[in-house]
């Protein structure tokens, strides 16, 4: 063993923001880890990304990453993402952000952009409760489990997110958790390399704050659950990818090829400013 | 913190075993990220690391290798630290290398 | 068509609303993103047409917060970027205004004031977001915001909104009761070398050195956008001048929330417009913007002719207000009268400006505004 005191990745980092806020065992720390590997991994150029988070602890990590970013407000980091990418479409795009933000607040967004096929890439970090706010139930939030703000019990049916992103039209959308890390890390790079709207959502402990609801305090128990419930099957159905207590279905979902909003876009114009030139 | 055991019993020795190489291991741990969570002791394939009696800056007891002979550089302690804290490199064979990586503790 | 034929030279006989997209475009604006809402919905049908003509890009959002949300990405990506709303729509996008603020995130929100509040009358013009446009979003903050009274000005004033947003790195309304919006009048475009542009301070210092937030003289930092190699951060949250977040520091936000204000406040004489008219000697002054304006004039000439010493004062910056000369004025004449098309909204400002001088305010609510003989017995009562 030998002491050290820089990382490898640490390149990819911001020098003025880390060290990381996250909680011992946070899912976010496995999932920075594992984007900045695939970073390395498909050696990008670091000054054509763009990071895009919105509202959560999640949210945070727009800070840690050494590349052009933007924190925007509760919900709206996929909007801005489409402005962004829109507008020079050379760069990458990336949202990082949790379950509430894309998908309750964010709901609408979310299902548009995978409707227009925009370019951008959406990592969803669903650790099934609001953890920055102390635990309140989200759109992912298992039924009957106690939060702050379902002290008894959840009565919601939670959105299965695979599902979700098929049917709104999301060209590759694939599920991992953060104890299957390397299958990630290729997911992915996939992602960043696929043309056209790509979904990754990664089933995040949070042992501190929902680790409170399901009785799961130490990090570790939340990784055995992983281990214990999960089930990679490539291509199955999406419809039935929701998760269960005793199942959590894993893989690839969608890797379909459709024409982007960018590639449309560009053919409209050339189309429109043609016929100007030939009646000019 | 209790670890979870993850080794296989092989039922019979692998036919290569004799020429398969154990990759020689240097596993660096910085120690003032630690946030104790515990995840590369109990995921470590071979069970190279266990929990230091130390408590660093955060009030965690980083890990310490229990064994080094034992780790593949299977990078997975590496690859879960959610607060890259820890990293693992192979050793290589010239001496002009050795001595680059030689630190004091 | 190239970038250089990007404004329509020449004469025209538009609408106020055609008039502003077009404004939009000779300044520069490369990106559209709106929603359809009444009265507003020919900017954004306007744009849609022409952007693709530009090779620029046009989107409908899915709603008004998605399109003040593409705008503000827009921007940071390097090009101007405009979206066109009325009252309902502008109260969606109050939270990304703020954000807009926050991050000095230069874009021009266009607002064609309809009758509210809610649903209101979308068909029928009003002045009832004025107040809005300067409180509408949480937080202490300064936009700039303009109001036109003609389709001229709807060009021009959306033009100079630009060149406020780059110069200033906030976002500009304007706020164009619906009125001018429908109204058609003739317009003349000038030759694009003629038309006055802004555009954004770059850095001159290299990536390593570079702070997103720290600001120069004039109290307005230097923007870097995406992909220029400069890897800065921008967030909502308090930050310090390199973009961190500091959401524990009293200082921080102190010297944050004040440079913020004082960007706009400090450089108030600079940005502050206003067309006297007959004001030399007036002893009943009316204070007028956009539609009422117009109506006001009128009702000034009438009472020249009758013996009246009156004079229009018409408002073209609505925010940030001109106090300091709406004092000055309040010094010198007997009365002011203060028309809009509302229940009482800038003649609060007006009030709070001209102190002991006495203000009449003249309500209008629904589509009509003031008939110029209505502001003219107002003027006659006054003295």
């Amino acid at each position: 063993m030998v002491v050290e005191t820089t990382h490898p990745l640490d390149m990819y980092l911001r020098e003025t923001g880390m060290h990381h806020i996250w909680c011992t065992g946070c899912g976010n720390g496995i999932l920075l880890n594992s984007f900045v590997t695939a970073l390395k991994e498909l050696e990008l150029d670091l000054d054509k990304i763009v990071i895009v988070s919105g509202i959560g602890c999640i949210g945070r990590i727009a800070g840690y990453i050494n590349t052009d970013s933007f924190h925007t407000t509760h919900g709206r980091p996929i909007p801005f993402a489409t402005g962004v990418k829109l507008s020079n479409p050379e760069l990458k795009v990336v949202v990082i952000s949790g379950d509430g933000d894309l998908f309750a607040i964010g709901g609408n967004h979310f299902i548009h952009a995978a409707r227009r096929n925009v370019d951008i890439k959406v990592i969803c970090v669903n650790n099934f409760n609001y953890g920055m706010t102390g635990g309140q139930q989200g759109p992912t939030t298992p039924l009957n489990i106690s939060t702050t703000t379902t002290p008894y019990g959840n009565i919601e049916h939670p959105f299965n997110l695979v599902h979700l992103a098929a049917g709104s039209g999301a060209v590759y959308v694939a599920r991992w958790t953060t104890l299957h890390v390397r299958r990630l890390t290729e997911s992915i790079k996939k992602a960043l390399q696929k043309d056209g709207f790509s979904f990754v959502e990664v089933i995040s402990q949070c042992p501190e704050i929902f680790g409170k609801s399901t009785k799961m305090g130490l990090p570790v128990d939340f990784m055995n659950w992983f281990k214990r419930a999960s089930e990679i099957q490539h291509f199955s159905d999406p419809a039935k990818a929701e998760i269960t207590s005793d199942r959590i279905p894993l893989g690839e979902f969608v890797d379909i090829e459709k024409p982007t909003y960018e590639k449309l876009l560009r053919e409209r114009i050339i189309q429109v400013q043609n016929k100007m030139q030939g009646g000019a | 913190m209790k670890a979870v055991t993850t080794t296989k019993k092989l039922w019979r020795k692998p036919l290569d075993a004799d020429k398969a190489k154990q990759p020689q291991a240097e596993i660096y741990i910085i120690k003032d990220r630690c946030k104790g969570c515990g995840y590369c002791i109990a995921f470590c394939p071979k069970e190279v690391l266990e929990e230091s009696e130390e408590i660093n800056a955060r009030g965690a007891h980083p890990p310490k290798v229990k064994d080094i002979s034992k780790c593949a550089v299977c990078g997975y302690c590496m690859a879960i630290c959610p607060d890259l804290a820890i990293f693992v490199k192979e050793k290589t064979d010239t001496k002009k290398e050795a001595e680059k990586d030689e630190r004091k503790e | 068509m190239s970038e250089k034929n990007r404004a329509l030279s020449g004469k025209h006989f538009y609408s106020g609303d055609l008039a502003c997209a077009e404004g939009a475009l000779a300044a520069g604006c490369r990106f559209f993103a709106g929603y359809p809402i009444t009265p507003a919905t020919e900017i954004a049908e306007r744009m849609a047409r022409r952007l693709p003509q530009l090779g620029a890009t046009y989107i409908q959002m899915e709603d008004e917060i998605a399109s003040i949300a593409a705008i503000i990405g827009a921007s940071y990506a390097g090009l101007k970027a405009m979206t066109a709303t009325s009252g309902p729509g502008f109260s969606l996008m109050q939270e990304n205004i703020g954000l807009a603020v926050m991050t000095e995130a230069p874009c021009v929100i266009v607002d064609v004031m309809r009758g509210g509040p809610s649903t209101g009358q979308p068909t029928m013009a009003g002045q009832q977001d004025v107040m809005q446009a300067k409180w509408g979003s949480h937080g202490d903050y300064e936009i700039i915001a303009l109001a036109p009274s003609s389709v001229q000005e709807a060009f021009d004033l959306t033009v100079e909104a630009f060149n406020y947003a780059e110069t200033y790195r906030v976002p500009v309304m304007v706020m164009m009761d619906a009125i001018v919006g429908h109204m058609w009048e003739k317009v003349v475009i000038p030759p694009l070398e003629q038309i006055s542009i802004k555009n954004r301070k770059k850095p001159t210092v290299p990536p390593s050195e570079y702070m997103p937030f720290k600001p120069d003289k004039d109290l307005v930092p230097p923007m870097a956008v995406f992909g220029e190699g400069y890897r800065f951060h921008a967030t909502g949250l308090t930050h310090e001048e390199d973009g961190r977040p500091r959401t524990e520091s009293i200082k921080v936000q102190q010297r944050l929330v004040q440079r913020l204000c004082d960007k706009i406040r400090k450089n108030s004489d600079k940005i502050v417009k206003m067309k006297p008219v007959m004001m030399e000697d007036a002893e009943v002054a009316v204070i007028a913007y956009g539609i009422e304006s117009r109506a006001a004039l009128s009702a000034v000439r009438k009472a020249r002719n009758a013996g009246i010493k009156a004079g229009l004062l018409k408002l073209v910056t609505l925010w940030p207000f001109p106090e300091k000369q709406v004092a000055e004025i309040a010094k010198s004449v007997k009365t002011i009268i203060v028309p809009e098309m509302n229940y009482g909204q800038l003649v609060r400002e007006v009030e709070r400006a001209a102190k002991d001088t006495p203000v009449t305010f003249l309500p209008k609510l629904g589509e009509e505004p003031h008939k110029p003989e209505e502001i003219f017995e107002a003027m006659k009562g006054g003295i």
